[in-house]
C-alpha cells in the first residue's frame, strides 16, 4: 500500500523540523523521512565511545528567533538558549583577550580599540538588524516582481535609509561587498582583536579575511546575534531539536527515522513523492527538501529531468566543505595557563591574528591543510558535568582549514591532521597530550558521509555574496520553489542561509503555503 | 609547415574538396564557414542555382560540424535534449531536431542521424560541443566531435538521383526521403542519406576525407553525360529560402549568442511549433514552452511573397502602407523558378493574430542613389517551393 500525506519532508536537521512544523501547524499532513538515526543532522549531539557526549558540529549557537519560538512554541517543549558564552582570543604569549557583549578587555589591549570595539559593534548590529526584512522573508525576484518582494524591497530601503541614517547607509554601502581584512585594520590595531572578528566572519566558508564580501559573511553570523547572546550547546540531548522536534509531532507530524530517501519521484514535471532506499514509496503532492541543493537536484530528483542549464548551475555551486571538527575526551581538566576558571568555559579561539587566518586559509586553496589552522573550541563538560564521567571532559574543537578535496585524499592524512590540531592546542593548554582518553576527527568528508550533506559544507554552500539572497542557492531555485513543481528546498543552502536559525526552513514553509502546496 | 608553429599562416583550414572546386572556381569567391574555406559563388549564381533545381549540384557539407553520440543513455540524452519526439526514429532513419535552452529559446538546427542501436550522428550549423557536454550531466554517453574526421557532399537536384546512380552507388533506389544507408561509390564506403537543405530531390555523402576525392572524381567524371555544377553558399541561400528552411544564427540570435534580452527566439516563434511535443516527458525548456503555449503567440517568422522585383532583405514591414512597424525581413531573394520575390519575416502579431496587411518599405539602389517604395507581402502557410519528385522512391531517372 501506498501512503499519501499532503507534504512530505526529506531530512530532520533543524530546518526540515521547522518547516514540518510550521506545515503541520498550518494543516498539513506531513511526514518527515530522516536518514540518520536521529533527528537534528548536524546538531544532533555525539557520542565517543560510551561515556562521552558532545554536542553537534555546531557546538556554539545563537537563539532561535523570538518568532520561530512563538509560533512553534518551543519554549513550553523545553527550549532554553544554552549558557551564553563569551569569546578568548587566545594568545601565544598568553595575554588572552575577552570578547563579550559588552565589550573587550585583556592584558595589553589599546583603551582606543576597546572604545572602537563598542561603537564597532554597535554600527553593525544596526546593519544586522537593517537586513531583517530580508532575511526573514523569500529573497525578493529581481525580474516579475510580485507585491511582497516590492514590500520587503521597499522596507530594507527604508531601514537603511531612515533606520541607519543617512551616513550609517552610506558606510553600510561602502562595506557590504568588501573583505572584513580592509574594515578591521580601519578600525583596530590590536591583532588578536581582529584575528578573532576575522576568524568568525569567515568559519564555516572557504574565504579567508581577504575574500572579498566577509564584512557580509561576518554580519550573516552577526544577525543572529539580534535574538540573544551567542550559547554553548551543553545538553545531552539537544534542547532546540528536542524542542523542534516535540513540537512537529504535537502538530502531526510524523518523523521516520533510519529512512533514507533514495529519489524524488517525479512526473510530468511535478514531484509526486518519495522512494526510500528500501524500496517503499511515499506519495505527496509537495516535497520539501532539507538536504543540501547538490544532493536535492542531482541525486534525489537527478539532472535527466532538470533542464541543462540549471542542473549545471547546480554543480557550480561553491561549497566545498574547509571545517573539520575534533572530539577529544579528556580524562581530567584542560589547565590553559593565565586562564580564570570563569573563562575556560567559554568559547575559545586560536585566531591570533588575521595573517594567522589569512595563512590558514592559503593552504586550504591549494588543497593543503593548514598547518597551523584556525580553532574554535568549546569544553562543555565544564557547564554539564553528565557529559563525561566523573572529573572527566569532552573538548569539542572546530578546525579550520582542512579541504574536503584534500590532495593526496584524507585517509592517509587524517590522524596526521589530528596530531597536529593536539600539539597546537597544546601550545595553549600545558597538560592536554596526558588528558587525551579517546579522539576522533570528523573531516569535510566524513562530515558527508554522516550527514548526507555534499562535500561536507556546514552551511550547505558557501555564504559568498553570489551565493547569497536571489542567488541562493542558484538562481531558478531561490524562492524555495523549484523547477521541479511541488518540490521545495527548505535548508542551509537556501536564503538566508547556515547557522541553527531556523530562518530556511521557516521562510520555505511560508512559501510553500503561499502558492498553495501541502494543504 | 609546422602546424604547431606556423597554423595562422593559413587561418582557414581547407577541405579534402578544396582542391576541386579551386579547379572549378571562375570567381574565387571564397567564405569562411565553421573555420573552413569554402566556396561562395564557384562560377555563377544563376548557373548554380538552375544546377539544383533542374540538374545535379555538389556542395561541400565538410565545414558542418559533426557529433558522434554514443553509450548506453544516448537516446536518453538525445530525447532530453531535443523538443521533438524521437521515440519513432530507429536505425537507418535521420531526423530534423531543434534544441533549447532553459527558457525555451532556439540554440540550434540540426539533422540527428541513428546510424545503430546506440549509435548517433548530430550535426549542426554551429559549434555545439558545449552544450552537448553540458547537457550530458547525469547520462552515460559519449559525445565525440567528428567534424574534422568525416568529409562530406550534398548531391542536390532533380538529377541528383541518376548521376549518384551512374557514379556506381548501387541500391539508391529504395532510399527514401530520412532513409540513411552504408554503401559503396565503387570501392569506397558512404554513408548516403537522403537529406538535403535545398527542397529538391538529394543526397549527402559522408566519407572517410581520406577517400574522399574518389567519390568526387566518379561524380564529376560524368559531367559530359548529366549537368553537374560546384555549388557556393549563395545559391544555397537562394534555394533554401524557396524551400522555406530558416537559418539559426541568420535569421534570427541563436540563445546561447543572445547578449540582449529579448532578441533570442522560440521554436513557436520562428515557425517550428510543430516539431514540438510538450507531452513526450522532460526536455531542456519543456516548461518554457509549456508556458508559451498557452499565451496567444507574441511574433512569428512568416514566409512573404513580396510585389515588384525590388530585392527585399533587411525591409523593415509595417501593418500596411504606412501603418504600425511590425517586424522585419531577415531573408530574401529573388525566386528564378517562381518568377517571384519571397521573403522569410519576423512578424510582429498584433492581438495574437497577424496583422491584416503587410506592406514592406524598401530601400533601393538605382545608379547608387537611395530610394524607397513600398511593397505590399502575401503571407504563405505553405513553403514556397515543393516539387513532387522530391519526395518520390524510387526517384524519377534521367
Amino acid at each position: 500500500m501506498i501512503e499519501r500525506s499532503d507534504a512530505i519532508v526529506i531530512g530532520a536537521g533543524h530546518n526540515g523540523l521547522v518547516c514540518a512544523a510550521y506545515l503541520a501547524r498550518a494543516g498539513s499532513n506531513v511526514l518527515c523521512f530522516e536518514a540518520t538515526g536521529a533527528a537534528g543532522g548536524m546538531s544532533a549531539p555525539h557520542t565517543l565511545g560510551e561515556h562521552y557526549r558532545f554536542p553537534g558540529l555546531a557546538h556554539v549557537a545563537y537563539p532561535v528567533g523570538a518568532s520561530i519560538r512563538q509560533d512553534l512554541d518551543l519554549d513550553r517543549f523545553g527550549y532554553a538558549p544554552g549558557p551564553a558564552a563569551d569569546t578568548v582570543a587566545l594568545a601565544g604569549d598568553r595575554r588572552h583577550l575577552v570578547i563579550g557583549r559588552d565589550g573587550v578587555s585583556g592584558p595589553g589591549l589599546p583603551e582606543a580599540d576597546a572604545a572602537a570595539y563598542r561603537q564597532f559593534r554597535g554600527r553593525y548590529l544596526a546593519f544586522a538588524a537593517a537586513l531583517r526584512p530580508i532575511f526573514e522573508n523569500k529573497p525578493p525576484r529581481l525580474k516579475d516582481m510580485d507585491f511582497r518582494d516590492k514590500t520587503n524591497l521597499a522596507k530594507l530601503g527604508w531601514k537603511l535609509r531612515f533606520g541607519l541614517g543617512r551616513e550609517a547607509m552610506y558606510e553600510f554601502l561602502r562595506v557590504a561587498a568588501i573583505n572584513i581584512y580592509d574594515v578591521l585594520n580601519d578600525t583596530f590595531d590590536d591583532e588578536r582583536l581582529k584575528g578573532a572578528i576575522a576568524a568568525d566572519a569567515v568559519l564555516g566558508s572557504a574565504m579567508g579575511p581577504r575574500t572579498p564580501g566577509t564584512v557580509l559573511t561576518w554580519l550573516q553570523r552577526l544577525y543572529g546575534e539580534l535574538e540573544g547572546p551567542l550559547a554553548l550547546q551543553t545538553d545531552d540531548e539537544s534542547q532546540l531539536v528536542n524542542a523542534l522536534r516535540q513540537s512537529a509531532e504535537d502538530a502531526g507530524v510524523t518523523i521516520r527515522l533510519d529512512a533514507p530517501v533514495e529519489r524524488v519521484l517525479v512526473d510530468d514535471g511535478r514531484a509526486t513523492g518519495v522512494r526510500l532506499s528500501n524500496g517503499e514509496t511515499f506519495e505527496a503532492a509537495t516535497v520539501i527538501s532539507n538536504a543540501d541543493p547538490r544532493t536535492t537536484f542531482l541525486d534525489l530528483v537527478g539532472a535527466p529531468l532538470l533542464d541543462t542549464m540549471f542542473a549545471n548551475r547546480v554543480t557550480q555551486i561553491r561549497g566545498a566543505g574547509v571545517v573539520a571538527k575534533l572530539y577529544l575526551a579528556l580524562n581530567g581538566k584542560p589547565d590553559f595557563p593565565e586562564l580564570p576558571d570563569a573563562q575556560l568555559g567559554q568559547r575559545l579561539l586560536v585566531a591570533p591574528s588575521m595573517k594567522y587566518v589569512e595563512h590558514a586559509f592559503n593552504h586550504s586553496k591549494y588543497r593543503k591543510y593548514s598547518e597551523r589552522p584556525v580553532l574554535d573550541i568549546v569544553i562543555p563538560s565544564l557547564h554539564n558535568p553528565a557529559l563525561a564521567p566523573d572529573g572527566h571532559h569532552v573538548m569539542s574543537v572546530n578546525v579550520a582549514f582542512a579541504p574536503y578535496a584534500l590532495e593526496g585524499g584524507w585517509e592517509p592524512q587524517k590522524e596526521a591532521f589530528a596530531d597536529r590540531v593536539v600539539s597546537l592546542l597544546g601550545e595553549y593548554c600545558d597538560n592536554l597530550d596526558s588528558l587525551i582518553a579517546k579522539r576522533e576527527l570528523l573531516t569535510p568528508r566524513d562530515i558527508e558521509r554522516r550527514f548526507g550533506v555534499a562535500q561536507g559544507h556546514w552551511h550547505h554552500g558557501d555564504l559568498g555574496i553570489h551565493q547569497s539572497f536571489m542567488m541562493r542557492p542558484v538562481h531558478g531555485a531561490a524562492q524555495y520553489d523549484t523547477p521541479v513543481q511541488g518540490l521545495f528546498l527548505c535548508g542551509a543552502g537556501c536564503h538566508p542561509g547556515g547557522g541553527l536559525t531556523g530562518l530556511p526552513g521557516r521562510n520555505a514553509a511560508k512559501r510553500v503555503l503561499e502558492v498553495g502546496g501541502a494543504v | 609547415m609546422n602546424p604547431e608553429r606556423d597554423h595562422f599562416r593559413q587561418p582557414l583550414k581547407r577541405t579534402p574538396f578544396h582542391d576541386r572546386f579551386v579547379q572549378l572556381s571562375t570567381t574565387e569567391e571564397w567564405m569562411a564557414w565553421n573555420t573552413y574555406k569554402v566556396a561562395r559563388i564557384v562560377d555563377k549564381l544563376s548557373t548554380e542555382y538552375f544546377a539544383v533545381r533542374s540538374g545535379c549540384a555538389v556542395m561541400d557539407l565538410t565545414p558542418m560540424e559533426k557529433y558522434r553520440i554514443s553509450g548506453a543513455d544516448a537516446r536518453a540524452y538525445l530525447d532530453r535534449l531535443v523538443i521533438r519526439d524521437i521515440s519513432s526514429l530507429r536505425p537507418g532513419r535521420v531526423t530534423y531536431v531543434v534544441w533549447c535552452n532553459d527558457d525555451g529559446k532556439v540554440i540550434d538546427d540540426g539533422t540527428l542521424f541513428q546510424l545503430g542501436d546506440n549509435e548517433y550522428r548530430l550535426c549542426s550549423q554551429h559549434h555545439q560541443l558545449d552544450w552537448l557536454l553540458m547537457s550530458a550531466l547525469g547520462f552515460d554517453v559519449c559525445i565525440e566531435v567528428e567534424t574534422h574526421d568525416v568529409a562530406a557532399l550534398a548531391v542536390q537536384g532533380p538529377t541528383s538521383y541518376s548521376v549518384l546512380a551512374a557514379a556506381g552507388i548501387r541500391e539508391l533506389e529504395n532510399l527514401k526521403p530520412f532513409d540513411i544507408a552504408a554503401l559503396r561509390c565503387g570501392e569506397v564506403p558512404v554513408t548516403v542519406s537522403r537529406t538535403g537543405y535545398t527542397g529538391d530531390l538529394g543526397y549527402e555523402l559522408w566519407m572517410e576525407s581520406a577517400r574522399a576525392l574518389e567519390v568526387w572524381d566518379a561524380i564529376f567524371a560524368l559531367r559530359g553525360q548529366y549537368d553537374i555544377h560546384g555549388m557556393g553558399l549563395s545559391a544555397l541561400e537562394m534555394v533554401r529560402i524557396e524551400a522555406g528552411f530558416i537559418m539559426p544564427g541568420f535569421d534570427f540570435n541563436t540563445a546561447e549568442a543572445t547578449i540582449r534580452a529579448g532578441y533570442d527566439r522560440s521554436p513557436y516563434e520562428v515557425g517550428l511549433g510543430w516539431i514540438i511535443d510538450l507531452d513526450k516527458g522532460h526536455f531542456t525548456g519543456r516548461a518554457a514552452l509549456r508556458a508559451e503555449s498557452s499565451r496567444p503567440p507574441r511574433r512569428r517568422m512568416t514566409r512573404l511573397v513580396v510585389d515588384g522585383n525590388k530585392p527585399a532583405g533587411h525591409a523593415f514591414v509595417y501593418a500596411g502602407r504606412n501603418g504600425k512597424l511590425c517586424g522585419e525581413i531577415k531573408c530574401a531573394t529573388w525566386s528564378p523558378i517562381l518568377k517571384a520575390n519571397i521573403a522569410l519575416a519576423d512578424i510582429e502579431y498584433m492581438h495574437g493574430r497577424l496583422p491584416p496587411k503587410l506592406s514592406a518599405k524598401i530601400d533601393y539602389q538605382r545608379e547608387l542613389k537611395w530610394h524607397t517604395a513600398w511593397a505590399d507581402c502575401q503571407p504563405q502557410s505553405k513553403p514556397f517551393y515543393s516539387p513532387a519528385h522530391r519526395s518520390l522512391t524510387p526517384p524519377p531517372r534521367f
